[in-house]
């Protein structure tokens, strides 16, 4: 950095560089934002949870509020109990939230706090009044990352709180994955145009992109409803958008209150959105919404329009897992040639589900589960690329490798429209073409020679 | 104004001694303590606290001995300038796995070590340990111990632990890890008109202004730590015949060591604000006792302060009688604050810090008009309270309170890592009065419900 990286490969046994992965815990956080009315604990030291809620804030330019165990030398060695306990008197004495969400970290995991024992003692004691909930996942560090805390925080939300009465609701559950609130939103907006009673689980529409109102709101107006997460037990079905974010707790909740789950993909692109809209459908009283219909009519028009600049454009895709198999397939669809398709998390889906999909069509593409920039700019300095689709973190090789940048996932620490348009649905696919072809276009407007350069493009 | 909004917030019982006001009888503000479990602190951890102060350290290797994300929070977000290396900037990590937690992770630190040597030879390298590391026991001494030896640079553990304190105590472990190079370089051909700068992170290049006016002077500037530092420069800086230590926290017991272990002595300064920089420049003219230098000195201030004072006193008069709100790291740069606010017409009605201890905030209370508000540690359902309560123009903070300002309709200026200007030095007190001026008069502001109910309540100028 910024251009230190060298083209020949380096061998690597122990060392990560560059990282294109954070840690769970700030998954876990960015879900329970997600419930209405929810204080999310960080169970652990100070510094964590004060990294969580700066890269989150730096991310939604949002307040992020979270609590924090404030672990010390001392609770390091004697267990964290005193300091939960503390914390939850604390928290419901002060911020009087609806539900606290207590998530892990490496050291209380190392030390082997048991958090449900904590807070069953803790309710004894009367630090949890009446009426208020405390739930918790298991987020070490040391496991998986920022998209594991995630998942693993949503399906501890369904374990604690999803309810089966018996008596079936008209409804539908969606899961809609690590996305933006905007892409929350956006599929609340799909559901709607379908008719479809839709419970968002989680939903930070309305709590991290916000409205100014010259008020501070600790619990702003959005997140899920606990009596709808409650519900979520009597729906007709789930559809979980994303293997690593979102299948997980949709089985979860399969296997719980047999709410059959309806496994997809993130819904980015035509072919994706199709398939959420066609498993929606089944549920849906009114078939598709013309709206709906049209908004599909304009995206292939805006595709077909824009063909000839992605054809055969090699383009390396950096990020998140459900967001990079996705993101990959709508290259496709224009006519792209995604080359590098990276995560910094682990799972093997990541590999043999994009093998599947790259291997007919680009046979020579690079798929790598656990990798990171460092090596993603090892591969483009071997190979070049036309485009960079990636998150904020991979500024640093688009500016030294001179590459068409767009940036897409979390996090996004340097732009700003990620907070107002989806990139999921009809009209997310939309904005995703904006976006790349205009950072194409910008390029050759500023480096192609004079003769070159059109009014008309 | 008493907004209902405000007075519907109410503050922690255990928080009400942390809070007191200046020009009344009370006790010392209650501070240097935990953050209260369950609080919605604006603190950090002591690792952070290291990371921030070596991390400038440009030539050097810097690898976060843990779990992923404490290398993933801390990659290239403070805009610490090096005008050489960039290695720096990259995010080395053993990214610690769950097996690594069960064996330990000697091996895998000695490992990831020898490559990132091999490949760089960095002129030292720290290693950061994490929480996790205290906890399962890594000998990361032994192993630096052992990879110094094997490739003749010091690899220097830094005791970083997230859990053994505040940011306070990761400032005293970067400092005893830095301390480790100090003595080791070769001070022969040192002046002897010559200063280190101790506590400048060079953020927006703040350093480079601050060793231009010490250049101008005659004065060498040995070494800044760690402001666009270089490992030779920090080996050799026991040469140097005086200590400037910025920031209080971070650096003190750095330049006590040098006091205590090459008899150099040590001021404290402010780079922030007309006042606090012409007092660091005139110490150090004092000490060198020499009445030609105390004159170019002053020749300098009155040429710095001449060339932007018209532009100042523009702003100030549009500025004057806003209020403002600062709630910072150290206090030592609130105390800067308050000062430079002053200039610009604006008064401090609410200062807090993160790291305070008693003496800081009897001096705040000393310095600050009747009424303000200080607190110690707060978090933002306070700091929201009293930004209401006392109807402040502007806040100045850090990343996490920026948004909680404009929520809430006021002004905002970074003035933490993620400032974007240089704030230190003349030229620093200029944009400091530009970013100030340029959010409080934003129109933008206009369309908030505060102001817009200000607009629609006050008396027109034309109104018979």
């Amino acid at each position: 950095m910024l251009n230190g990286t060298t083209a020949e490969i380096a061998e690597r046994k122990a060392l990560r560089i560059n990282a294109a992965k954070t840690c769970q815990p700030i998954g876990a956080m960015y879900a329970s934002l997600g419930i209405h009315g929810c204080m999310p604990h960080s169970h652990g030291s100070q510094g964590c949870c004060s990294y969580h809620r700066s890269h989150l804030t730096r991310h939604f330019k949002e307040p992020v509020i979270a609590t924090t165990s404030s672990f010390t030398e001392g609770a390091s060695v004697f267990g964290g109990l005193a300091n939960l306990t503390q914390a939850l008197r604390n928290i419901f004495t002060i911020y009087n939230p609806d539900i606290v969400a207590v998530h892990t970290t490496c050291l209380s995991e190392v030390i082997g706090d048991d958090i449900p024992t904590i807070v069953k003692r803790a309710r004894e004691e009367g630090a949890i009044p009446e009426g208020k909930l405390v739930i918790h996942t298991n987020t070490p560090s040391f496991v998986g990352s920022h998209v594991t805390g995630f998942s693993n925080m949503v399906a501890s939300i369904i374990k604690y709180l999803a309810e089966k009465t018996g008596e079936a609701r008209n409804q539908v559950n969606v899961i809609p994955g690590f996305v933006e609130p905007a892409d929350m939103r956006e599929i609340k907006r799909i559901c709607a145009l379908l008719g479809v009673p839709a419970v968002v689980l989680p939903d930070t529409s309305a709590v991290l992109d916000g409205p100014l109102d010259g008020e501070y709101q600790m619990y702003p107006k959005g997140g899920t409803t606990i009596p709808a997460i409650k519900s979520m037990g009597d729906s007709l079905a789930t559809f979980a958008l994303g293997h690593f974010a979102s299948h997980g707790p949709a089985v979860s909740l399969e296997v719980k209150h047999q709410v059959p789950a309806g496994l997809l993909e993130l819904p980015i692109g035509v072919a994706a959105t199709d398939a959420f809209v066609q498993a929606l459908r089944a549920y849906s009283p009114s078939g598709v919404a013309e709206e709906l219909e049209t908004e599909r009519g304009r995206l292939v028009d805006m595709m077909s329009d824009m063909q000839q600049y992605f054809h055969e454009k090699r383009v390396a895709v950096a990020g998140d897992p459900d967001h990079v198999i996705a993101l990959v397939q709508f290259l496709l669809e224009l006519g792209a040639k995604p080359v590098y398709a990276i995560t910094g998390s682990r799972g093997n889906h990541f590999e043999t589900r994009l093998h599947e999909i790259l291997d007919p069509v680009v046979p020579d593409a690079i798929i790598k589960q656990s990798a990171d920039f460092f090596e993603l700019h090892q591969w483009i300095k071997n190979g070049p690329v036309d485009l960079l689709v990636a998150n904020t973190y991979g500024k640093h090789i688009a500016r030294v490798e001179n590459i068409p940048f767009v940036r897409v996932g979390f996090p996004i620490l340097d732009r700003v429209g990620h907070r107002f348009y989806p990139t999921v649905g009809y009209a997310g696919a939309i904005r995703l073409i904006d976006l790349m072809v205009n950072a194409l276009f910008d390029k050759k407007d500023r480096e192609c020679p004079e003769e070159w350069f059109e009014l008309v493009m | 104004m008493n907004s209902p909004a405000a007075a519907s917030i109410s503050i922690l019982p255990d928080r009400r001694d942390s809070i007191a006001r200046a020009g009344e009888a009370g006790n010392a503000v209650a501070c240097d303590r935990g953050s209260l479990a369950g609080s919605v602190t604006q603190r950090a951890c002591a690792f952070c606290g290291s990371r921030v102060v070596l991390y400038p350290i440009a030539d050097a290797l810097h690898l976060v001995h843990g779990p992923i994300g404490c290398a993933a929070y801390t990659w290239d977000i403070r805009g610490a300038q090096s005008s050489g290396p960039q290695l720096f900037r990259n995010s080395f990590s053993t990214d610690l796995q769950e097996m690594d937690v069960i064996y330990g992770g000697e091996k895998k630190l000695g490992r990831a070590l020898r490559e990132l040597i091999r490949r760089h030879q960095p002129k030292a390298a720290f290693v950061y340990s994490t929480c996790i590391v205290g906890l399962i026991g890594d000998d990361v001494s032994a192993v630096c111990r052992e990879l110094s030896a094997e490739f003749s640079i010091p690899v220097i553990p830094v005791a970083s632990e997230g859990f053994k304190g505040t940011k306070k105590d990761g400032y005293q472990a970067a400092c005893d890890a830095a301390y480790r190079l100090v003595g080791t370089g070769d001070t022969r051909d040192i002046s002897d008109r010559s200063i280190n700068l101790l506590g400048d992170f060079n953020i927006a290049g703040e350093s480079w202004i601050i060793r231009g006016y010490f250049e101008r002077l005659g004065i060498q500037v040995v070494a800044t730590l760690t402001g666009d530092g270089r490992v030779d420069d920090i080996r050799r800086c026991h040469g140097a015949k005086l200590n400037l230590v910025q920031c209080s926290g971070s650096m003190t017991s750095l330049a006590k060591r040098l006091e205590r272990d090459h008899g150099i002595p040590f001021q404290r300064v402010s780079f922030f604000g007309i006042e606090d920089m012409s007092a660091a420049l005139y110490g150090v003219a004092t000490f060198f006792e020499d009445p030609l230098l105390r004159e170019k000195t002053s020749e300098l201030v009155r040429e710095e302060i001449e060339r932007l004072m018209p532009e100042l006193r523009e702003i100030r008069t549009a500025l004057e009688g806003k209020k403002a709100a600062v709630y910072v790291g150290g206090a030592f740069k609130a105390f800067s604050l308050v000062r430079a606010l002053r200039t610009i017409g604006m008064r401090t009605a609410i200062v807090g810090t993160q790291t305070g201890d008693r003496d800081d905030y009897d001096q705040l209370r000393a310095m600050c008009e009747p009424g303000t508000l200080i607190v110690d540690d707060s978090n933002p359902l306070e700091l929201a309270k009293f930004c209401l309560e006392q109807d402040v123009d502007l806040f100045i903070g850090g990343v996490k309170e920026r948004p909680i300002a404009y929520k809430l309709g006021i002004g905002f200026c970074d003035h933490n890592h993620e400032r974007k200007e240089a704030l230190a030095g003349y030229v620093g007190m200029l944009n400091f009065a530009r970013e100030v001026y340029a959010s409080v008069m934003s129109p933008v502001w206009n369309y908030t419900p505060r102001r817009a109910l200000r607009l629609r309540t006050a008396p027109r100028e034309n109104e018979e």
